[in-house]
Parts: structure tokens; sequence; C-alpha cells
């Protein structure tokens, strides 16, 4: 690829050693990436980056920020969206959305025994002490069974796809998935950008997401016009932008915790003409903050008696408090067995080979093999406290092994997995770029997943890291009719 | 609506009024400048008087001119009240309460914000002529009214909203009726002098009103052209209209309340009543400097009023006033 000539050629695009979702094996362009390439060359490179940078001021026009932690004057970065569409098969969704639907009704039933019968930890699927010893069960939560017994009403799994081609689940995100906003965003962006595509191709459209999600928190309560609002931490929230998108899109109130007052166990709005019930709420803060009677004394962000209003039955909460315990990174390597537990199947998506450095084996494993593993944190996310083994200098894993021996439960390892690549704008022309992939369920009387993802990419030449805050960027995911 | 929505809408607006009005008041007495010797230090330091905020900017500044003054107005993130930290504001509350506006709304605020960053960067006060900059903010200002106006109901947020710009404007129009005060004219007898009527000519210029002045008095006189700034009732930038209409919308916000026991709108009629019963000859035998003083404080207390009645959360809570639907 040369910047210099208008034309673009992928006679130079690298897919060696890694399963690229556009190009297969022998150099053949997949069947529903074709329509796309053909466009791509006919459109020309200076097109093409004429088309990214009128991207770039669209998404700093609409202010789809988001703020960086651990900088001080609270810097706001654009999620860099790259306008090369990830093109998913109809087929392959489908598949996915079965895997996921299974897996997400498991977890449920599995929230549900663990903060009731527990069951599963009588029968020893699961051992008692890594649910106890994980910072997200939560006593209080014990005994309490939600609407239709519902936990995790949000869902946001980050699946990847290995050198085989398949999906795999990486983590299961069921405390408050973000991203959403981006997915829904970068559609609209993306519908200006290539409008005619999305005829041809048929793409299946995610523009109802906001409306299923209303459906969904409604159908939680009996209450008929239901008062909902959206709980944000606030404005300096490094998804503060989702929050309040989400809040308009749905037609909520967007609350923060020093809005809310709890009389007599009802949860009220402070407003201009008085206080006013609220039935349902979107949570978006950790369960730790909600409220500082019951959980974290030093949360700002909370409204004392909320979770006391929530036990007696007088507000929903979305997603429950205590899910957290079911996406513990120490308990996804049983999801598997989880899911044939209750359900007698087989699991659908499989997980990635996972060690378990709480059990000797695998300890001994790891602390032999750190140079290829990436190693975990059980209780982090974000791309933060992790090693990853190829990458990192013989000091640092002599660090990480010291931590890990110190506390073994706290971690697992996974094999250093090829994440696929997609064609991705760059400097240099267009190269791939590792990505996962953020599917979004929705879970009231029944599952539904719209037909879309957030697609993370890591911009980095070479880099898997695709989080945000650490130079990811975005995709839009393009579901294909078939 | 949300207490704390309802303020941060409120504040939203008068920033932006107020940033409008400061691009305002630097563009034309920049153009004032070109039209008097240059040696006259004194042409900026009134501005930066009425702003209300000269003590902080002998703190910050020791001597002051032309480009020392438009940077401690437009650009010093020292000076709270500076064009672009009100912008910033506008913004930071304008993200606060995003659900509450239109996308176009938010995107126009936005596209303030990246322009005054960049005036920052590119160093406006220190340009041979930044009118363009100045126009150009007060235009975007002037186009989100607009864009305020024709996309936003006109429910409750949209009436915080509107007061909020009204007692702005009404601020700023007594503010600058008060530069006069201090622009010092050479001797009593310069008074109506032509140095004394470029004074008045560029006075109505900063409020817009210079157009709407000559069709209605012709001829520049102090006393017509302070009679428009404040008593006009169609002048839509004279005191006694921007109380009329921010008294329009409290009243639409107070809608079905026992009116008896609502101070800010006790305070707001009162104020409004006075401007409605006096005449020029009663400001002049007050003095017109000690008489915008007295109403500057009486507005003051007008917003303080709505503050407690509307935005207080230990009021609300104490109140205990449940709303059933």
């Amino acid at each position: 690829m040369r910047n210099t000539l208008n034309k673009i050629s992928f006679s130079a695009y690298e897919t060696k050693g890694f399963h690229d979702e556009m190009i297969g094996e022998n150099g053949v362009v997949r069947p529903h990436y074709q329509l796309f390439r053909e466009r791509l060359i006919k459109m020309g490179w200076k097109k093409l980056k004429n088309l990214q940078h009128s991207t770039d001021r669209a998404q700093l026009s609409l202010g789809m920020t988001f703020n960086v932690y651990s900088d001080n004057e609270g810097v706001e970065r654009i999620l860099h969206l790259d306008i090369i569409p990830r093109i998913i098969s109809g087929k392959d969704w489908d598949s996915l959305e079965k895997g996921l639907v299974q897996r997400i009704i498991a977890l449920n039933l599995f929230i549900d025994d663990i903060y009731n019968d527990q069951k599963i930890l009588k029968d020893k699927i699961v051992p008692k002490e890594l649910v106890y010893s994980s910072a997200t069960f939560l006593n209080q939560c014990v005994g309490l069974k939600p609407p239709e017994k519902v936990w995790c009403h949000i869902t946001g799994s980050d699946i990847i796809r290995d050198n085989d081609g398949r999906f795999y689940v990486l983590e299961d995100n069921l405390r408050c998935p973000s991203g959403v906003s981006y997915m829904l965003e970068n559609r609209e962006i993306l519908k200006r950008t290539f409008p005619e595509l999305f005829e041809k191709l048929k793409v299946r459209t995610v523009y109802n997401y906001p409306h299923i999600l209303r459906d969904m928190l409604e159908s939680l309560t009996p209450k008929q016009e239901a008062s909902i609002a959206v709980l944000t931490p606030g404005m300096y929230n490094s998804a503060y932008f989702e929050h309040a998108y989400l809040a308009q899109q749905l037609g909520a109130e967007l609350v923060e915790g020093r809005d809310l007052v709890v009389k007599n166990d009802f949860v009220y709005m402070i407003t201009t003409k008085g206080l006013k019930k609220i039935d349902v709420i979107y949570k978006r803060i950790d369960d730790d903050f909600i409220d500082p009677s019951v959980f974290r004394k030093d949360s700002y962000l909370g409204t004392p008696g909320l979770f006391n209003a929530y036990r007696k039955g007088n507000v929903v909460l979305a997603n429950a408090p205590g899910t957290g315990v079911a996406d513990d990174k120490a308990i996804y390597p049983y999801v598997p067995k989880i899911i044939k537990y209750y359900l007698g199947e087989e699991a659908l998506l499989p997980n990635v080979n996972t060690y378990i450095c709480a059990e000797d084996s695998d300890l001994k494993y790891v602390v032999e093999n750190i140079h290829h593993l990436v190693v975990k944190q059980t209780d982090a996310s974000g791309g933060y406290g992790m090693l990853i083994g190829p990458k990192s200098t013989k000091e640092e894993q002599k660090k990480f092994i010291r931590k890990i021996k110190s506390n073994p439960r706290n971690y697992i390892a996974q094999p250093m997995i090829n994440l696929s690549r997609v064609p991705t704008l760059t400097d240099k022309g267009i190269e791939g770029r590792h990505v996962d992939l953020r599917p979004y369920a929705l879970y009231g009387k029944e599952i539904k997943i719209v037909p879309g993802a957030l697609t993370r990419v890591a911009l980095k030449k070479g880099s898997i890291v695709v989080n945000s805050s650490q130079g990811g960027g975005s995709k839009d995911t393009w579901v294909l009719d078939n | 609506m949300l207490s704390r929505v309802a303020e941060t809408i409120y504040w939203m607006n008068r920033y932006i009024e107020r940033a409008e009005n400061y691009a305002r008041f630097m563009d034309v007495n920049f153009n004032l400048s070109l039209e008097l010797s240059p040696d006259l230090e004194e042409q900026w330091k009134p501005l930066v008087v009425t702003s209300g905020d000269w003590d902080l900017y002998k703190s910050l500044n020791k001597k002051i001119d032309k480009s020392k003054a438009i940077h401690f107005l437009g650009f010093d993130i020292r000076n709270p009240n500076s064009m672009h930290n009100c912008i910033v504001n506008a913004r930071e509350n304008a993200r606060a309460i995003r659900p509450e506006i239109t996308r176009e709304v938010w995107e126009q605020i936005n596209y303030l914000y990246y322009f005054v960053k960049d005036g920052v960067k590119k160093k406006m006060w220190e340009r041979v002529d930044p009118r363009n900059f100045f126009i150009e903010i007060k235009k975007g200002c002037q186009l989100l009214y607009g864009i305020l106006d024709s996309t936003i109901s006109k429910t409750e947020a949209w009436h915080f909203g509107k007061m909020g710009q009204m007692i702005e404007r009404a601020d700023k129009t007594s503010r600058v009726l008060d530069v006069k005060y201090h622009m010092l004219l050479p001797t009593p007898e310069a008074i109506g002098s032509p140095l004394d009527l470029v004074h008045w000519s560029a006075l109505l210029k900063s409020v817009s009103a210079y157009d709407m002045y000559r069709k209605a008095y012709g001829k520049l006189t102090p006393p017509t052209i302070t009679e428009f700034l404040i008593f006009d009732l169609n002048f839509p930038r004279s005191m006694r209209s921007c109380l009329v209409a921010a008294e329009q919308s409290l009243q639409a916000i107070s809608f079905n309340e026992t009116l008896s026991t609502n101070r800010a709108i006790k305070q707001l009629g009162i104020l409004k009543s006075q401007l409605e019963y006096a005449e020029i000859n009663d400001v002049f035998s007050t003095g017109l400097h000690e008489y915008l003083d007295d109403f500057q404080l009486k507005l003051n207390s007008v917003s303080q009023e709505i503050y407690n009645v509307y935005f207080s959360k230990e009021n609300i809570l104490n109140d205990n006033h449940f709303i059933t639907n």
C-alpha cells in the first residue's frame, strides 16, 4: 500500500499467522467482505482518507468522548472510530447468538442459586471457597429474589476469534457493561459514510436497541407508566457520555445519587415541584457505591437507604446488585460446568482455556510457563492488572510470579490468543489490526440480542490490547442478513 | 424536573448570554479604540470595571492596555467570568444535562467550545485585529439561541433556561449603561461633544441597540438613550423587557402554585414594577450610577430567591411535598 498513489490494492496486505476476517486462506476474499472490498477499491485512497477525516470531526462535534481515569485534568478523549467496518456473516452471527443466550440463561440460574439454595456449591461443582472469597459476592443479597429470577438484565460479553476462526468467550461482563452507545452512534456515522452499502449488503439493524431496553426495564415492574431513571456516577465518569445518551434514548431521567432521597423505603427524585417516586433504576454505578449505609461508607455517589428500598421490592435495580459474583475471573473457568449443571447441555460457545492459580497444578504450570501466558488479576478489568507474557521482560515476569504466589486466588492465566484481525485504516495504508467483539444482550421476560456489537480494535501495530483506556479504537459491526 | 438539572440549565443559559455579551463588548470597544487616539489607555479600564472584576484584574496585571484587557475578559482562565470560561462552563453544564437538550443544541455548544479553545491556542489577544473572532463567537451564541428556541419543547426546562438568559441579559445591559459613568470626559463642557456622542453610540452598539434606537428616537441624546435601554418595552435587550420575559417564564414554571408564598415571584414582580412605574427623571435624580447599582443588587436577590425556591435541596426536602400522578 502506498499513500502517494490513489489506488487501493490488497496485494501487500499481510494475513500470515492470524485469522483475518476479510481474507481467508490462499488470499481468497471471504464472501461477506467481497462487495465491501470492491467498493473500497473503486473509491480510492484519497476519498477513503476524506471519509475518515469527516468521521473524526463528526465524533468530536457529537461530543462522543470518554474521560480517562488517573488523568488529573480528567482529559476527554474520543474513542477513535475506524471507518472500515467489521463484517460478520449472518450464519456466524446466528450461532454466536444461540451460544450467548444459553450462557446468559445459565449464568442467571447460577447467580440465583448462589444467593438462595446454593445447590451448585453443595454438589461441589464450583468450590464454595472461591465464591465466598470473591469480592463481588455480596452477603447482603443472600435470600433475595428479583422479579422473574433474572439478576443480570444487561450483559456485554467480550467475544474473540482465535486462529481457528471460532468464537470464544473471553469475559462475561455482568455488572455495568458499557459501550453500547458506541455501537449505536458508530452505526449512525457509518450510515452517512457508506449509505449505499447498507442497502446492498442487507446489514441488520441495531436501531431499536433503546426501545427493547425500555420495554425490558418496564417489564420488570407491574406498574403502568413506570418512572425510569438511569443512575450515573456523574459527568466525570469515563462512561458519562453513554449514560446521558441512553437516558435520552430511553426517555428516562438521568440521575445522580444526590438527586435521590429514600423516604419510608421508597425512592424519590428531588424535583422543582417536590419529590417524585422512581420505579426502575438502570444502575450504572458499581454495587459497592450505591448505598453508603449498606456498602462502602465513603461513597458519595450513592443514596442512603436505596438498598433497603430495593430489598423491600419498592424499586427495581437493573442489573441487580450481586451479579458480579458470576463474572469474577476465577469463576469464569467453571462456566462450561455451570451450563452443564443447570441446563444439561454442552456449552455452545467455548471458553478460552484457563489456568486457575488457586489450584496447585495450574499454579505450577503458570509459574513455569509465564513467558507465553497472559496473566489476569481476577478482580481487575479494563486491561489493568494484567501481564502479557510474550511481551514482558524477565523482570516483569518475576515480579508477577511473586504477586501470584502471595495471593493465588487473585490470578488466572490463559494462553496468548491471536485475536482475529480486520482491515484497518493506518498511516501506512490498510493493515490488519486485532479486534474483539462485544454484543449486548437484554434479559427481561426473554433474552433479546440486537444483531450488532461494539468491535474494539487495537490500533497499535501488533497490539492485542483493545481497551479504550489503553489506546484501543472501535469499529462499526455489520451483521449481514445471510 | 430534577432540581439539579433545572439549576444547571438556568446557569448554562446565563453563561452563554454572558459569553455573547463579552464578545460584543470587546468587538465594539475595539472598534471604538480605532476612532480615538491610541494613547487613551483609559479606553479599556471602564469595560473591566463594569464587568465587576476590576480587583481581580489588578491582582493579575500591573497595567492596562488593549491586549491585556482582551486577554482578561476574553481568554484568561483565572477570570471566572472570562468569555472562555463562560463557554467552558456552559458546555460542562450542557454535558451534565445532556438528555434535556437536543443534539443540535449540544453540537452548537460543542462547536463554540472548540472554537474558543482554538482562540486560546492561537493567542487571539495578541492579534492586530481579533474582531472577526469575537463576531464569530457572538454569532455562534445567537445561533444557539435560535436552536434552543426552535428545537426545545417549551416545558419547564426551556423556561428555566430562558429565565436565566433574561436575568443575565438585564444585568449586562445595566452594566453597559454604567460604563458611561466610568468613561471620563476631559472637561464638563465635553458633555454633548462629538467625543461624548462617539461614546454613546458605541454604548448602544455594545448591546446591539444602535439601529433600533435610531428608529425609535432618531437623535442621539444621553437621556433618551438611557430611557431606551432601561424602559423600552419593545426592545429585547432593555432591562424592562428582559424582566418581563423572565417573569413570563417564571409564571409558566410556577403554574398552579400558591403564588403568595413564592418569594421568587414576589421579588421579580417588585423589581419589574419599579421599572414599569418609574420615569427617566427619577433615574437622573437618584443618579444613573446609583440607580443601576441598586438595580443590580435587587436582581441578585431575585436570583437568590429562585435558588431558594427551586434549586436548594435543603428547602425542597424540608417542604416534604410529594408529587402524585
